[in-house]
């Protein structure tokens, strides 16, 4: 519409210079008038239209996660009238049965993440101080570009590995030599005792670990980086180690963006879906606190039955353990994303 | 042992866990890449971008359908996702720098940007399939582009928020109408780090399986209707891959080592692209 208008305007000009070509120096003046009128024209309407579309798409983002809520509320509903709270301290996973519970999923999500913590976080930490503080200045890149590469790896490609290369090798090695060494210690031991079949829950949190390494880990050496060199300086100064400098100085600084670190990683294992399914063995029997044992998580769960789920409760249960991972999801974010924030100020304040 | 001598101890053991901590990190790289190298190029043939899938039990057959199917989902959820995350992305740093509404986007697009994604493949479940009636090529598009949203709306604002303001102002001192400003001045200086973006959204949803398990499904057989289950290379990797035939799985291994290498060249193109572009 506005085009349209603008046409006749911008081919006036375009005639003007080709007829006076000889003298387009002082016909340019002309040619800068009717710009200034097509930017006019713009200012007018177009203008408000662009601000007016930016403004719309932005709340659309705002929207899309009231819609996911909402529709996954709405869709669970017949679940959750049905078995109500007790669907979450359940066991039963029964669909001819139509009796249906979140425990042993829920449970499956939080061990495997538990583990997956337990090991990234150290790695993770090991890795930003390597390449803050130990690497040679020029393999600081490369390096940091190798472990966020880690992060760029799809999914399936870990699952895929884990269960055809991974899980074989860890089955036969590892978890016989976790048997017979952590297997032995009182308490302990229940949760590395049992058959090494390779699959299972550990094997699970074992890939989940490797696969949030690169997020804890980058954020890590980030907020690192911004710890501010007077600070280091002092310490080191004072005779301080590398070490105590990082351990006493510079973790302390950076504590807010680091734990924030950690819950982004925490939530990204919380969802992950295809690398789990593959490894985790997908039963819905819990036996034993042994963590050799194959399991089940939320998303594995929904990755192997949704497809085929007979419409009604089945279905609408399925739906209701998408919506408890989507809420426990947000939390940890909302969390993360809180501490990183509150660092972010403090930076601004103290600079 | 004195004071001195511990704490010069202490200091080495840490960073020789630390050393070991980066081994640990490259090892694993190392070892999957060579994993999917080895047996995904010893999977390569020409039938694999000739013949259609098989059927389970059968000798020959290829991935062309999946090969296309996805090509032609993550096109389609790149057109459709980006666009308006750019203008997203712009509203954010360019009107809505300090305003409630610009801090709340902002906030919940951090939220889906680490969302799960198969609860968007839920969510496009709950809202087209449902409502249609069955799997279809576009609500896998759907749900991609949600996933390209979130992280073309956030380096859109980061890259625009690097553009200096004497930029802009110097623009409006002109008589440039902010729309004008927007897309012929600081868009256009940040073009390099919104198509880095673009880049890494692509390579992120290229091997997205999830939200297409309850989307766009998968088909055995050449399909480019869209409003019926397409193929697509993920979700027949994870099929083959589950499968017991030996075909099926020398298959995934093909299908395996071309998601990763796309993606690996995409993720190198767009870092590349971005340091060349920023010395420019």
């Amino acid at each position: 519409m506005l085009r349209s208008n603008e046409q006749p305007e911008a081919e006036m000009a375009f005639g003007l210079v080709s007829a006076g070509d000889g003298d387009a120096a002082a016909l340019s003046g002309i040619r800068m008038s009717t710009k200034e009128f097509k930017a006019s024209a713009w200012s007018k309407f177009g203008d408000r239209l662009f601000g007016l579309a930016a403004r719309s798409f932005a709340i659309l983002t705002l929207i899309l996660l009231a819609g996911i809520i909402l529709s996954l509320i709405y869709e669970s509903w017949p679940s959750i009238r049905e078995f109500g709270i007790g669907f979450v301290f359940s066991t039963d996973w029964d669909p001819p049965m139509e009796k249906f519970g979140a425990l042993i999923p829920v449970y499956g999500t939080l061990v495997t993440s538990a583990i997956a913590l337990l090991i990234a976080v150290p790695v993770s930490f090991g890795i930003a101080l390597f390449l803050t503080e130990l690497s040679p200045l020029w393999l600081r890149r490369p390096l940091g570009t190798a472990i966020e590469l880690l992060a760029a790896i799809p999914s399936i490609v870990y699952g895929m590995w884990g269960l055809l290369v991974f899980a074989p090798i860890f089955g036969e090695y590892v978890q016989p030599f976790l048997g017979a060494t952590l297997g032995n210690i009182p308490v302990i031991g229940a949760l590395f005792s049992g058959p090494p079949i390779g699959i299972g829950l550990l094997s699970a949190g074992i890939i989940l670990a490797i696969m949030i390494i690169p997020y804890i880990a980058s954020v890590m050496r980030d907020v690192f980086d911004v710890t501010p060199p007077m600070l280091k300086e002092s310490a080191y100064g004072l005779g301080c180690t590398t070490w105590e400098v990082m351990w006493g100085v510079v973790l302390p600084y950076t504590k807010t963006g680091v734990i924030g670190g950690v819950m982004l990683g925490l939530g990204r294992a919380l969802g992950e879906t295809m690398a789990v399914t593959f490894v985790i063995g997908n039963t819905n029997f819990l036996n034993s606190p042994s963590l050799f044992d194959p399991g089940n998580s939320i998303t594995s769960a929904l990755a192997n039955e949704f497809a085929e789920a007979d419409p009604g409760l089945h279905t609408a249960a399925l739906m209701e353990l998408g919506l408890i991972l989507f809420v426990i999801t947000m939390i940890v974010l909302v969390i993360s994303k809180l501490f990183l924030l509150r660092l972010a100020k403090g930076e601004g304040a103290k600079s | 042992m004195n004071l001195l001598k511990r704490r010069k101890l202490v200091n080495a053991i840490a960073l020789t866990l630390s050393l070991a901590a980066m081994m640990f990190g490259l090892v694993w790289l190392v070892w999957i890449l060579f994993t999917v190298f080895k047996l995904g190029i010893s999977g390569l043939s020409l039938t694999l971008f000739t013949e259609m899938t098989p059927p389970p039990g059968d000798d020959v057959g290829g991935l062309l359908n999946a090969i296309v199917g996805s090509l032609v989902m993550v096109g389609l959820a790149t057109l459709l996702g980006t666009p308006i995350g750019i203008l997203a992305g712009v509203y954010l740093a360019e009107y809505g720098r300090f305003t409630v509404l610009g801090g709340a986007t902002r906030f919940i697009n951090d939220l889906l940007l680490s969302a799960p994604s198969i609860v968007i493949g839920l969510f496009v479940y709950a809202v087209v399939v449902a409502q249609t009636g069955q799997f279809s090529g576009w609500s896998g598009v759907i749900a991609l582009a949600l996933i390209v949203l979130p992280v073309v709306v956030r380096t859109t604002e980061n890259m625009l928020q690097l553009i200096p303001d004497t930029l802009r102002e110097a623009a409006f001192a002109l008589g440039a109408p902010k729309s004008v400003v927007i897309s012929k001045v600081t868009l256009r200086a940040a073009r390099a780090g919104v198509m880095t973006g673009v880049l890494l959204a692509v390579a992120r949803i290229a091997g997205e399986t999830a939200p297409l398990l309850f989307t766009a499904l998968s088909n055995q057989f050449w399909s480019m209707d869209m409003n019926g289950p397409v193929a697509n290379l993920p979700v027949t990797i994870y099929k083959f891959a589950m499968s017991p035939f030996s075909n099926w799985q020398d298959l995934a291994w093909a299908g395996v080592f071309l998601i990763t290498l796309g993606v690996l060249v995409l993720n190198i193109v767009a870092r590349v692209f971005l340091r060349v572009e920023k010395i420019n």
